[in-house]
């Protein structure tokens, strides 16, 4: 099935018909069009997939999602024109500009947690840059997935754009396939699957993973707005009743754990006296409803998993230390994460942080928000991953930026040619060295050939 | 050696030295210092690896791209501000270029000594340490290069390391920030496989045959010249960018044969095994690998012009054939070698079928005057790079991004694409403590969600509720 979805996208390719903007700006639309009339169904599919809340599900997938197509929709056109670029004197005269053209066909695996967005952002990329693409929703949200595969058939052009369902058996049959790009959203794990598997056919790929974000808190700050926006991306003591309530696992603006393996994973990340011992605040669960109220640990030993592995769960540990330069040396001895937030009114610490903690982007006094700015590329360094997405990145991700140089047949140079001669290399230093006066010698003919 | 080479860079890395843009430019002076007094020691070696004439040594080109980077390298370093956007205002947004760390150059036998430096020019540029492995084919290069970078840079923080295929496999299971390689496609999955172990990113500037269509409208001369000083006067042919074959029509083939003939006859006379002017072929291994080329059973008969060979000085001469069959090896493997062959076909539309049947190269060449032509060249055919009436010389602007697609490569570099390749583009957003909006807060209500909607659709009204705090809550 991987083999045959592939030819058939490479066919649809061939003839062109992903080429024409018109046809790229006619499928975006169309997914603006799928995400207004859908929006409750899809909303539906979140809440059964994750019990997200409408209010996340709205903010933090379907309006991106929505603005991703309209940035493209408002950027494409001068995307797509070539970039002109000084041309040298070394080719003078001439033209030199660089073309972006679609990779061809491409694969776009997408992830649990965000599964309506992670398909449908790079996918757009993927479109907007003139690409045939097939989406491999994660089967672990599989409402969403089954929404995908009913939903865009209904939209958008099926010989180009498809979707794949499928778990790691229909993975692997695709990952087999020689593709022009690779898109994947996941874990550093799968990541080197994929990588491996993407080297049989030198086949680029972006990859977003994960990693530790770690949140800096200075003391200067004004706490109770920190908090609130940590709370936003974490959860903490007062602000997360405020939200929550007294009993959050009743709460309907909770998410709840993906799956009964995830939950599992969570609660023993907890189990241990030494880990149980340090909550301060929550530790609530509900295996039937697959539920974990926010939970703040203080202090819980370095060496412990909940401090070595990637939490991605409600569970917040705050560590302290002397002085809060000392947390910038603890970051660096991790792996490099996806973000790294600073909370300070410090300028000089916020410098530091830019400066010496590499991550795949930044916020100061705020979490998350960066990926909401097309303008910002989103993406990891080193273990979080590689490549970057959103507004224009997401076009570039999906695009060969190809060198273009046009001549006539004019601005001959004989000192160009053989047989070489210590006058003739003169004369090329000086045109790489930029020099005018040996581009006029040059194209004059010198030196003059000797019969 | 290579977990010694690896540890003791990531340990002066992490010093943080070489992230000011003083010690950048210090190492990248001593690098053009090294080009400028050596220049007959690196002519030298280049002509005793590969009896390369001098005027191709590139090493104005060397000096070159340090000088661009030393311009322009304040300006790369400083973050670039965007668009902070309605829904985190008020925020200042920017991107930042920050070096990736410790970095791996593979370099290649051809031009052993460009495709070393160059590379590490944008490495250092972009602040990262580097290791560099030259091509053990071209020994004296090699020899020449670990002996002077220690003399003109930064020892703790470049290094070379030396050797063959167990060094360098050493090295690649080394976990480094990125890997830069040029080389060609089997080796190319080679390094990608092995840095997918440590997803580690990588350039892979590989090969592909890059072909030449020539039109019945052009110049036939000065189309001759260009072709001819694309193929022989880049290191005889054994050049990544160097025209592969030719693809012409049937009525024109004979103009473009003769002017071939008279052009090379004039760059390397009667006797083009005796010019100092053609680089010798690397080794014996490639020399018998081009001679098993041209003496395939229907091919030898299809040579027009050259096929002289010198086994003992490693030479051959210019060579051209025409129509060898398409499913002969010349036509299916990288030629990287004095060979021409030249196909015909009836209409020059039906070059585009026979290039995009063939992998992508790495350039593509199209020598016409019909400007349709052009548009179609360039739309229809993918490829590193597309050059209209020229061979080969697009490399010479630094402001052309030089990489490869599909079997030809990922990523690029020169100019400013040499720094970009080695630099992590980090988002940063700033804010400060005022611009809180309620609405973005749980308990999430229907009210607040209108304001939300209604800040994202650009309300102003709801912008003013969301950030006067409007709606219940936190």
């Amino acid at each position: 099935m991987a083999a045959e979805v592939a030819r058939e996208l490479r066919a649809s390719f061939a003839a062109g018909r992903t080429r024409p903007v018109e046809w790229r700006a006619a499928q975006l639309r169309a997914l603006v069009r799928m995400i207004e009339e859908k929006e409750g169904d899809i909303s539906a599919a979140l809440h059964a997939d994750l019990a997200k809340p409408h209010m996340e599900s709205y903010l933090h997938e379907i309006s991106l999602a929505k603005a991703s197509c309209t940035f493209a929709l408002k950027g494409m056109k001068s995307w797509t024109k070539p970039e002109k670029v000084p041309a040298a004197i070394t080719t003078f005269p001439s033209t030199a500009q660089i073309v972006s053209e679609p990779l061809g066909v491409v694969l776009v695996i997408s992830a649990w947690n965000y599964p309506f967005l992670l398909s449908i952002d790079p996918v757009i990329g993927a479109i907007a840059a003139g690409n045939a693409v097939v989406l491999k929703p994660s089967e672990i949200a599989p409402a969403t997935s089954s929404l995908f595969a009913k939903l865009l058939p209904e939209y958008v052009d099926n010989s180009c754009i498809k979707v794949v369902e499928g778990g790691v058996e229909e993975t692997t049959a695709l990952l087999e396939q020689k593709w022009d790009k690779i898109f994947y959203t996941g874990s550093g794990t799968v990541a080197r699957v994929v990588m491996a598997a993407a080297a049989k056919h030198l086949t680029p790929v972006a990859l977003e993973l994960g990693g530790k974000c770690p949140v800096i808190v200075d003391s200067n700050v004004d706490l109770h707005v920190a908090i609130k926006r940590i709370a936003v991306g974490g959860f903490l003591k007062r602000v997360i009743e405020r939200f929550y309530g007294e009993d959050p696992l009743q709460s309907a603006d909770l998410s709840r754990i993906v799956n009964s393996k995830h939950f599992n994973r969570l609660t023993s990340l907890v189990e241990e006296k030494k880990v149980a011992d340090k909550i301060v605040y929550g530790g609530q669960t509900d295996e039937k409803q697959l539920k974990i109220a926010p939970t703040v640990l203080v202090d819980v030993p370095l060496d412990t998993a909940l401090m070595t592995a990637e939490i991605f769960g409600p569970y917040l540990p705050i560590i302290t230390v002397e002085k809060i330069e000392e947390s910038i040396d603890f970051i660096n001895s991790k792996t490099k994460p996806l973000a790294a937030y600073l909370f300070t009114k410090n300028k000089k610490l916020q410098d530091d942080f830019v400066a010496n903690v590499p991550a795949g982007g930044m916020l100061v006094n705020d979490v998350a928000l960066h990926l909401a700015n097309p303008h910002l590329p989103f993406g990891g360094v080193g273990e979080s991953g590689m490549g970057s997405y959103h507004g224009k990145f997401s076009f570039d991700c999906f695009t060969h930026k190809k060198a273009v140089l046009i001549r006539g047949f004019g601005g001959e140079a004989t000192a160009r040619y053989p047989p070489y001669t210590t006058e003739k290399q003169k004369i090329l230093r000086g045109l790489i060295n930029g020099s005018f006066i040996a581009l006029i010698l040059a194209l004059l003919g010198f030196p003059k050939e000797k019969r | 050696m290579a977990t010694a080479a690896a540890e003791q860079l990531r340990e002066s890395f992490l010093t943080g030295k070489t992230r000011p843009a003083a010690w950048r430019e210090a190492q990248l002076r001593g690098v053009l210092r090294m080009v400028t007094e050596m220049e007959t020691a690196i002519c030298d070696a280049l002509h005793a690896d590969l009896a390369k004439p001098r005027t191709e040594s590139y090493v104005q080109e060397v000096k070159s791209s340090c000088k661009f980077a030393l311009k322009n390298l304040k300006k790369w370093m400083k973050p670039q501000k965007v668009s902070a956007g309605v829904l985190t205002f008020p925020s200042t947004a920017r991107i930042a270029a920050e070096p990736l760390g410790v970095v791996l150059v593979i370099s290649a036998w051809n031009y052993p000594f460009l495709l070393s430096v160059d590379p590490v020019i944008g490495a250092i540029a972009a602040g990262n340490a580097v290791v560099l492995k030259p091509s053990e084919i071209a020994s004296a290069t090699s020899t020449l290069l670990a002996e002077l970078l220690p003399r003109f840079v930064d020892g703790s923080f470049i290094k070379v390391v030396e050797g063959g295929v167990p060094e360098t496999t050493a090295l690649l299971e080394q976990k480094w920030d990125k890997i830069f390689y040029t080389g060609n496609g089997k080796v190319g999955r080679i390094v990608l496989s092995l840095a997918a172990k440590h997803l580690t990113p990588v350039v892979l500037e590989l090969g592909g045959k890059c072909p030449v269509v020539v039109d019945s409208n052009v110049d036939a001369h000065v189309a001759a010249k260009r072709i001819a000083v694309g193929k022989w006067g880049c290191n005889n042919g054994q050049a990544c960018v160097a025209p592969d074959f030719i693809i012409t029509t049937n009525s024109f083939a004979p103009k473009l044969v003769e002017s071939l003939e008279k052009v090379l006859l004039k760059f390397y006379g009667k006797d083009p095994l005796q010019s100092p002017d053609l680089s010798q072929i690397v080794n014996s291994n490639h020399f018998n690998r081009l001679s098993r080329l041209m003496d395939e059973e229907m091919v030898s008969d299809k040579v027009v012009f050259g096929g002289q060979r010198d086994e003992l000085q490693l030479k051959i001469s210019p060579t051209l054939l025409l129509d060898v069959p398409l499913d002969s090896a010349i036509m299916k493997e990288e030629i990287f070698g004095p060979l021409l062959p030249i196909i015909t076909a009836d209409k020059i539309h039906e070059s585009f079928a026979l290039i995009n049947s063939m992998t992508k190269p790495l350039a593509a060449y199209l020598f016409t005057k019909d400007s349709t032509l052009q548009d179609q060249f360039e739309n229809g055919i993918s490829a590193g790079a597309t050059i209209i009436n020229d061979t080969s010389i697009h490399l010479t602007n630094l402001h052309l991004p030089f990489g490869g697609v599909g079997e030809s490569g990922m990523g690029a570099y020169h100019g400013t694409f040499s720094f970009e390749a080695f630099s992590h583009k980090k988002a940063i957003l700033a804010r400060c403590f005022i611009g809180e909006t309620k609405a973005r807060y749980p308990p999430y209500t229907p009210e607040k969600l209108k304001i939300v909607k209604g800040v994202l659709k650009g309300n102003l009204l709801a912008m003013i509720q969301a950030i006067s705090g409007c709606a219940r809550g936190a």
